[in-house]
């Protein structure tokens, strides 16, 4: 391992402790109650420069709401803000009505899992990788767990197989594979099919349907990209300058556009 | 004490300051020769020259004035030198708030961790005129050390915030994120104490054993000091590598567990948007 490349996936693998039980794999929990997110006048300035300001709006559970607008609009600030990666400056975002400030931040983002747009695997295998997040609770996936995750997500057999030798699109239902993992409540994906091809975009496409589907993740996807939010996103909000300018049903509010 | 000082003006001074002007003409004339082939370093080299002089000539001048002073008056002295020493290694990690606090902890606990055992052991002396110079090799050192360690760290997480963010994402410690870029960031740090340890004797002698020949010690013993010396160096580098990572380590995230440490101005405004 080279310690100047990242975060070790093999660091993180095969200890055994407890058992982790992965929702997105043959051998997760059945569904839960699906989680309702909710932001309130939720804002982000930088150095006087305002990000995201006063959004406030209803994610409905167990649907994938689109997020759009034009470059710089606050798309990928508004996910981050989901996630916590970045501190509102003002207003919160609650999940379930629970302002989420009141949620250890490590256990928010097990909830809410993020997929980015970079995969950004850890150097090892494609195992470790997706045991990564289990081990974090001290929970060892099985390799059975982990077979089938990844063929759900349509790797099947690719456990061992060592991260840098995986295409883009490859590289991207890994990431996904990783953060299902987690069993996570909620799905943020901030523009996870910018960079791959055609082919690869409609079948992570696919997949995310289907996932969403099957386990009532409450999804929100960052897009660019108005006919993907057409083709997957129930509702769809779209950001400019960084305020809400419209939330709806998608064939409402791109038609409205 | 202007008597001592008088007396020292009086030993050699006069010779000392026409050798070091012997030593500056031949330097000039190499920056000249650097000139001729368009490498223009003429007023830097001026500038440190001057610099060096007139520290040197400081702190003799100093030292003359406080030789018989006590150990309060050599600790006083050394911790002066930690101070400056840590504005230095600081600017290796001026996008990181306190970074200067940092530094000054982890060059002061490793290198008076590293004096005062060493005068436990015996092998130096709290006498000024000893206590000073050997103590002023063991906290530049471990400047030096603070400053690549920093700088490595702080270099290590702006390149790979994509991976740590994914760590973060997945609900992973802060700690784990990093852990490693602070591993190369004290493995960087030690790497030329390291290769000055293998080194000894090989390749250089180095000036405390030189001026224990000089002034008369067993060739033996100096070289056995000088030993001692640079494992007393490289110990006080572990620390001070290790200490100011894992200082840093806090300070890149939030009490959220944000990543804040980006390099340059969105850092700096990152920190501060989430008052960390």
């Amino acid at each position: 391992m080279s310690v100047t490349t990242g975060l070790a996936a093999s660091d993180c693998a095969d200890h055994g402790h407890r058992n982790a039980a992965p929702r997105g794999s043959d051998a997760g929990t059945a569904a839960v109650a699906a989680l309702t997110l909710e932001t309130s006048r939720l804002s982000r300035a930088v150095a006087g420069k305002i990000l995201l300001n006063d959004v406030s709006v209803l994610i409905p559970p167990g649907e994938i709401t689109a997020v759009v607008g034009p470059s710089g609009a606050g798309k990928s600030t508004f996910l981050r803000l989901l996630n916590r990666l970045d501190e509102p400056t003002g207003g919160s975002v609650l999940l379930n009505g629970q302002d989420y400030r009141a949620v250890p931040p490590r256990t928010l983002r097990r909830r809410l899992g993020m997929v980015m747009q970079m995969a950004y695997l850890f150097p090892g295998t494609v195992a470790a990788n997706i045991g990564f997040g289990p081990k974090q609770r001290d929970e060892t996936m099985a390799a059975g767990q982990i077979a089938a995750l990844l063929e759900r997500v349509g790797l099947p057999g690719y456990q061992d197989r060592d991260v840098r030798t995986l295409s883009g699109g490859e590289a991207q239902r890994v990431s996904f594979a990783r953060t299902l993992a987690n069993a996570p409540e909620g799905l943020l994906l901030d523009e996870p099919t910018s960079a791959l091809d055609e082919a690869s975009v409609r079948g992570i496409e696919e997949l995310l349907l289907g996932i969403v589907a099957e386990h009532r993740i409450t999804c929100v996807i960052v897009t660019h990209n108005r006919p993907q939010a057409a083709r997957i996103a129930s509702r769809t909000m779209v950001l400019e300058a960084g305020r809400l300018v419209a939330s709806g049903p998608t064939s409402e509010v791109l038609h409205a556009d | 004490m202007p008597i001592d000082l008088l007396g020292h003006l009086g030993r050699g001074v006069a010779v000392g300051l026409a050798q070091a002007g012997g030593a500056i003409i031949l330097c000039l004339a190499v920056i000249a020769l650097c000139r001729r082939f368009a490498v223009r370093v003429e007023r830097e080299a001026v500038i440190s020259l001057a610099r060096g002089l007139v520290q040197m000539v400081g702190v003799g001048v100093v030292l003359a004035l406080l030789l018989h002073g006590g150990l309060l008056v050599g600790a006083l002295i050394l911790l002066g030198m930690m101070f400056a020493a840590a504005v230095t290694a600081a600017r290796r990690a001026r996008n990181i708030q306190g970074a200067l606090l940092v530094c000054f902890w982890s060059i002061a606990a490793s290198s008076g961790v590293v004096i005062a055992a060493m005068i436990a052991m015996g092998t130096l002396e709290t006498r000024i005129a000893m206590l000073v110079p050997v103590g002023s090799m063991i906290i530049a050192n471990a400047m030096n050390a603070c400053a690549q360690a920093a700088e490595r760290f702080r270099a290590d997480v702006a390149s790979h915030v994509g991976q740590v963010e994914a760590g973060l994402a997945l609900g992973a410690d802060p700690a784990v994120t990093v852990a490693p870029y602070v591993q190369s960031a004290v493995y960087a740090s030690l790497l030329p104490r390291l290769d000055m340890l293998k080194s000894l004797g090989l390749v250089w002698i180095p000036g405390v054993m030189a001026g224990m020949m000089v002034s008369g010690a067993s060739p033996i013993y100096a070289g056995i000091y000088q030993f001692i010396l640079v494992v007393m160096i490289l110990t006080a580098s572990g620390i001070a590598g290790l200490a100011v990572t894992l200082l840093l380590r806090t300070r890149a995230f939030s009490p959220a567990a944000q990543l804040i440490l980006r390099g340059g101005e969105a850092s700096a405004a990152r920190q501060a948007a989430q008052g960390a």
